[in-house]
């Protein structure tokens, strides 16, 4: 299987654990990835708070970027769920609205580029979850994360406003993939709640409420996944602010979902650079040690 | 009623900004002030209004005590409400529009988002990736709050032992983006 790879800003930075674990996974599934050249930021949640046009143009410009790669037909694999929802809604827009292509294509010009409307984005949770599928992870696994119990949280723009590959409200796509690695599943229904996005920034006090109530209910589990960023960085690196408002102590293992699945398949903890991660406990480690012994 | 009679006088001051309150206002003509926004935003709690009295709000054209209210710039984007809408209306599409309305005005009680998403932006516009130490630092100064970075310093620290934040980034997206954004300007004033 042969994806285009948008990897956005926050995985060249922030993320890089993301980026290569997201690499290292797809390699080890037999899966390829061939980064768009030249590519630019989405706009992230930024843009559409500046300008309606521009929030379509960026991201636009990377589809277009995308439909001039040989071979043609390849789907843009996006491990950001906020890059994702950018790219996706010029697609959806776009095909149905002719004016509004043309628009975009207006402003494109100036970097001679155009943008036909023949790419197709689809989110990583999706790729894995339905190209790829459990059981092909489930033939890989060679160390079974058994003992290890897993909250899966899918955050707000994989699923909505496009329900493509889940239920937007319920989702459970990763359920799946957590049994493939032989970890249990933390059964919550924090999984779709929102984790404040840039509140974290602009208005703290908001965010750390609502990674407050998912860290709380996240109690009982060994770690969390997830597929996003930004979700990832306010459950990771907001924990002791939380602490001092919730009462709830101790930190709280955050792991993207390559991560997870990437170790079940013997991949070292090295090369999934879990010590780029901002929140992996000594009591996790601990855990994954023992699963050696036992497989 | 008064509010609204200023309202008239500030739209016809402002033509563009007119065109694009009628636009949101079209947006959420079918609203039914059910609540069920309300009832499913995350962020309800810390807002002045909620999000079904904004509506009403808006279709009563009182734009003052919408963009006088924190009720839209605390939108994280979830997307719940318009996922939810009985009537299927684009309602976080539609307060994206009003921060930009907002951001236009460059409203002071909503100056922490304002100075985030532009410094942001800008960002882009000069490398073409956001370089994320760049603008969080120039955010930070703008902010002009002595007290502001350390309520980041734990997590700064973090990150930089993990060294991912003195990592400059080459411009690999070819440099900057700023002729894609003269033009974007150049077709929104002109529409």
């Amino acid at each position: 299987m042969k994806y285009l790879y948008y990897p956005g800003c926050s995985l060249e930075g922030t993320a890089r654990e993301y980026d290569i674990s997201t690499r290292a996974f797809m390699a080890a599934m037999g899966a390829e990835l061939t980064e768009i050249e030249g590519w630019t930021c989405c706009g992230a949640s930024a843009a559409e708070a500046v300008s309606e046009l521009l929030t379509l143009v960026l991201p636009a410009r990377n589809l277009a970027l995308a439909e001039g790669m040989t071979p043609p037909g390849r789907d843009i694999l996006v491990p950001c769920s906020a890059c994702y929802l950018n790219l996706r809604r010029v697609e959806e827009k776009t095909r149905v609205s002719h004016d509004l292509k043309d628009r975009i294509n207006e402003a494109l010009a100036v970097e001679g580029l155009v943008y036909h409307g023949g790419t197709r984005t689809r989110h990583l949770l999706d790729v894995v979850s339905r190209d790829l599928g459990a059981a092909a992870v489930a033939r890989r696994v060679v160390r079974p994360l058994t003992g290890i119990r897993v909250a899966p949280y899918y955050g707000c723009q994989c699923l909505r406003p496009y329900a493509v590959f889940d239920d937007p409200e319920a989702p459970r796509s990763m359920e799946p993939l957590i049994a493939a690695t032989g970890a249990d599943l933390h059964p919550w229904t924090m999984g779709s709640k929102c984790c404040g996005a840039s509140h974290m920034n602009t208005k703290m006090e908001v965010g750390l409420k609502l990674v407050g109530a998912i860290l709380e209910a996240a109690q009982g589990a060994d770690a969390v996944v997830t597929v996003c960023p930004m979700c990832q960085i306010n459950l990771e690196a907001y924990q002791r602010q939380v602490a001092r408002q919730t009462g709830v102590a101790g930190t709280m293992t955050i792991l993207y979902l390559p991560q997870l699945l990437g170790l079940a398949m013997g991949l070292s903890p090295e090369a999934l650079r879990l010590d780029l991660n901002l929140a992996v406990t000594g009591g996790f480690l601990e855990k994954f040690r023992q699963t050696a012994t036992a497989a | 009623m008064a509010l609204a009679e200023d309202t008239a006088i500030d739209l016809t001051a402002m033509p563009e900004e007119a065109s694009a309150l009628a636009d949101i206002r079209a947006m959420v003509q079918p609203c039914i002030q059910c609540g069920t926004c309300t009832g499913s935003c995350p962020n309800e709690f810390a807002m002045d209004l909620t999000p079904r009295h904004m509506w009403r709000l808006v279709l009563l054209g009182r734009t003052e005590d919408v963009l006088a209210s924190r009720t839209f710039s605390l939108c994280s984007a979830c997307y719940m409400c318009t996922l939810r809408c009985p009537r299927g209306l684009p309602l976080t599409e539609a307060i994206g529009r009003l921060k930009q309305l907002a951001a236009r005005r460059h409203l002071s009680h909503l100056r922490s988002g304002d100075l985030f998403y532009r410094n942001f932006i800008a960002s882009v516009r000069r490398h073409g990736r956001v370089r994320e130490m760049e603008f969080m630092g120039l955010y930070f100064a703008q902010m002009m709050n002595p007290w502001l970075p350390l309520r980041y310093a734990d997590m700064g620290m973090r990150l930089m032992r993990r060294g991912k934040v003195t990592l400059q980034l080459p411009s690999r997206g070819g440099g900057g983006l700023n002729r894609l954004f003269e033009k974007v300007a150049e077709m929104e004033n002109r529409s």
